[in-house]
């Protein structure tokens, strides 16, 4: 394998954009979890999801901010090392995530002040729309990505200048509402709202587990385990219709998540797998026969295709979508589980009684992190060899740029990506694992009115190690 | 009638560039000037004048790398290569001051409250320097064959370049203690005033200094404002002077407003800023000027360098929904948090 400013800058972005999707990812979920906080909280009046929201905005500012920093990079990385994918298809694909910028990204990053700052300068009223613009922002935000990104993978509604070999769109609505759109953004935003879901459960159970169990505490684990028992199994169904649709227009990529070695009319399901010497690199033991039911919009007599029929420069590395795949559903199972058991603690009264449970749910908490990353590079690398899938190969896309600064800039990336997210995850962590004080008007609150200009950010820390940045 | 695309989204970009100098401009300023701070609390206050409205400002610099890919898709393949290094520096200086917003508060040892707080004053002044690098590099031309970047990697790095990097540094601190001047009282607000006179001064010269250099780097420039290698063409040169004379009766009345003592009869805190905005508004009308129509200077046109109409009057239809609303309620954020940060406001302890 060379490592040139090809493969280089397909590792940069891959690195920067996985860093960057785990943001987005937990800000979607976590804007919508404090709109609804602050909405029980006016309709309610109850104390405790007055204090759920303030206790979880803080964390939130920290995440967005990473988000923020690293959605920057991802609107250079295009040019600075795909220009050459940038100019072909920029006529097509820009115009979305300019819309992205126009429609979202001011409208969260504008309100996100007040939502953070404006707490004792508005009224309760409006810091609640200002909650909302903030939790719709980062929809829309997700709306236009996806959009963009679904186009890449089924694209439509575009033809080819013959003049200079450009795309340019025939048809917007075709562009913007590609076949694989519409469940793939659902599928993203549930994974949002599960992955933030996950965290929250995991933040309530060690509360549990330190003894500390409080009312909001109470809420906040009962809200999670309802969200996950109850958006799992929509997930699950969703991704299947993902993966019915990929099967429709990116057989490759079906193929080698599934692990097809040979084209048959009737495929298994591999449960446990290993490498071996084939067609797709490994072999393991099959559920034969369950491909009806999984594909069942397959045309009566036609093969469901494995990886022979594709040439080896048109299959994507396969071993990576494979186990993607794999672990990506292993980690939505597991967080369907904790869902159910948590549900069951619920119904039964003991959700909030120290057990086993809760010592599951703490490490429970990475799970969605797990599957979103997984997730996308199933789409991603099963996406390859194409940036444009079948118009425009990814080794025809990539900037004239030397190895040399490729090399450099993916060295700079991953050092400052490694201290943000160190000091982000400790700083994060302090946060959520600290407990609420019993009297909402405690000492604590009082001191940090959040409507003062500090007041989101400025947090004595409890317990625990600072993590040494610096040299 | 039909509308000349490629023109009205040159236009909305290079608003959106100087929108984005002027507001990001002085929160990068201010962070900067934290270098200055005698005290965490002096630090604090600082911060707390663009804590609420930095995400917002920052914002703006998508629209410049964004827009350009949208609208100017061949541009922003050019461009993009040609300042790989510049683009990266900028990005980590920028990743590490965002985030030290947040972590600065969060740190609780005294070596990670250094650095994070180290990291926001470096972060600020190298994401300036950068973009300057970036202004001076466009300014003296890309090397470009068959449509694509054919220069070197550190082709951006000149005398000239580094000069525009540091009058970029120079201009954004007088933003940001402009900024300062209307946003704070006391101790803070006289230092502010006297870093705001400094600054003056640096930004006068770099003014003269950048726009000397330009006519002296490349003769196209000259021409444009009549300067040939033997003469003055004053009949280009006369239309095109209001501007750089404006620049030059703003820094004087500036300087009148800064060098007043307190008082009823002072200028208002809010007209010094006003009138920094004002002299980068004269240079970046000269700098129009000077770059006009190119948008890869002297190879590319806007016209050349555009997206398809289709895609342009796309996005025209929601730009012109969405930048005013943008507009507005960004306004209506500003004025909420409009008046002086008060010593003290939300202190814990």
């Amino acid at each position: 394998m060379d490592f040139d400013a090809l493969l280089l800058s397909r590792i940069q972005f891959a690195f920067v954009i996985a860093f960057h999707i785990m943001f987005p990812a937990f800000t979607i979920g976590l804007a919508a979890f404090l709109a609804v906080c602050e909405g029980l909280w006016l309709k309610t009046g109850h104390e405790a999801f007055k204090r759920l929201y303030l206790h979880w905005v803080k964390i939130f500012a920290l995440a967005f901010a990473m988000g923020v920093v690293s959605g920057v990079v991802m609107s250079y990385q295009f040019g600075t090392n795909w220009s050459v994918f940038s100019e072909i298809a920029g006529s097509v694909i820009g115009p979305l995530l300019g819309y992205e910028v126009l429609t979202a990204f001011f409208l969260e990053a504008t309100f996100l002040g007040v939502m953070l700052f404006g707490w004792n300068k508005v009224g309760r009223k409006l810091h609640f729309v200002a909650t909302c613009a903030v939790a719709i922002g980062t929809t829309i935000s997700a709306f236009w990505i996806i959009s963009a990104n679904s186009w890449m993978q089924t694209p439509q509604g575009f033809a080819v200048d013959p003049a200079t070999g450009n795309f340019y769109a025939t048809d917007w609505m075709k562009v913007i509402f590609t076949p694989s759109f519409p469940s793939r953004l659902a599928h993203m935003l549930i994974a949002a709202y599960i992955t933030t879901a996950a965290v929250v459960l995991a933040a309530g159970a060690w509360q549990v587990l330190r003894g500390r169990v409080t009312k909001p505490t109470r809420w906040q684990m009962r809200m999670a385990s309802g969200t996950l028992a109850i958006l799992l199994p929509l997930q699950i169904m969703l991704g299947h219709e993902s993966g019915l649709i990929a099967h429709e227009y990116q057989p490759a990529k079906i193929a080698a998540a599934e692990g097809w070695c040979e084209t048959a009319p009737i495929q298994g399901t591999m449960l446990i797998a290993w490498p071996a010497d084939n067609a797709c690199g490994h072999a393991g033991i099959t559920i034969p026969g369950t491909s009806p039911y999984l594909f069942a919009g397959t045309p009566e007599g036609e093969d469901l295709k494995g990886l022979d029929q594709f040439a080896p420069e048109d299959t994507p590395p396969i071993w990576l979508v494979f186990y993607g795949f794999r672990i990506m559903v292993g980690a939505g199972l597991a967080m369907l589980g904790l869902g159910l058991w948590g549900c069951f603690l619920w119904w039964r009264g003991r959700l909030d009684e120290k057990g086993l449970f809760h010592w599951a749910a703490v490490p429970g908490g990475a799970l969605g992190f797990i599957a979103v990353i997984t997730g996308w590079i199933v789409a991603e690398v099963g996406r390859q060899p194409y940036t444009v899938y079948g118009h425009l190969r990814t080794v025809d896309s990539v900037s004239p740029v030397s190895t040399a600064q490729v090399a450099t800039s993916l060295l700079v990336f991953m050092v400052t990506y490694a201290i943000i997210f160190t000091a982000g995850t400790v700083y994060m962590a302090r946060i959520a694992t600290r407990g609420f004080d019993d009297d909402p008007k405690g000492p604590k609150e009082a001191r940090r009115p959040p409507g003062s200009p500090m007041g989101a950010v400025d947090e004595p820390a409890e317990t625990g190690e600072d993590i040494v940045a610096a040299d | 009638m039909t509308l000349d695309l490629p023109l009205i989204w040159g236009l909305i970009l290079a608003i959106g560039v100087f929108m984005y100098v002027l507001l990001d401009g002085f929160d990068l300023g201010v962070g900067m000037l934290t270098f200055h701070a005698r005290s965490d609390e002096e630090r604090n206050m600082m911060t707390a004048t663009i804590e609420p409205v930095w995400d917002g400002n920052e914002t703006w610099l998508i629209i410049g790398g964004g827009g350009l890919f949208a609208a100017f898709p061949k541009a922003y393949g050019i461009i993009m290569p040609a300042f790989y290094l510049p683009v990266l520096i900028m990005l980590a200086a920028l990743i590490f001051r965002g985030v030290a917003f947040e972590f600065r508060h969060k740190a609780v040892r005294k070596p990670t409250r250094v650095f994070w707080n180290s990291a926001f004053f470096g972060g600020s002044a190298t994401a300036a320097f950068a973009q300057g690098l970036m202004l001076g590099g466009m300014i003296q031309g890309i090397n470009v064959e068959g449509g694509a970047f054919a220069g070197g990697a550190f082709d951006w790095l000149t005398p000239f370049s580094i000069l525009v990097g540091v009058s970029v540094v120079i201009g954004y601190l007088l933003l940001g203690s402009c900024w300062l001047v209307l946003k704070t009282e006391g101790e803070l607000y006289n230092r502010a005033r006297n870093w705001a006179r400094m600054s003056l001064v640096g930004v006068a010269i770099a003014f003269l200094a950048v726009s000397l250099a330009t006519l002296a780097i490349d003769p196209s420039v000259g021409a444009r404002w009549g300067f040939t290698m033997t003469s003055i063409d004053f009949a280009r040169l006369l239309p095109l002077s209001p501007a750089p004379i404006a620049g030059m009766a703003l820094c004087a009345w500036l300087w009148r407003d800064l060098s007043m003592k307190p008082g009823p009869n002072a200028a208002p805190d809010w007209r010094p800023y006003l009138l920094a905005v004002g002299v980068f508004l004269s240079g970046y009308i000269g700098l129009g000027v000077s770059l006009y129509p190119y948008i890869v200077p002297f190879e590319y046109t806007i016209w050349d360098a555009a997206a398809r109409d289709n895609a342009l009057g796309f996005m025209l239809v929601g730009a012109g929904i969405m930048l005013p609303i943008i507009l507005l309620y960004t306004a209506y954020v500003y004025s909420l948090f409009w008046g002086k940060v008060k010593p003290g406001d939300g202190y814990h302890g």
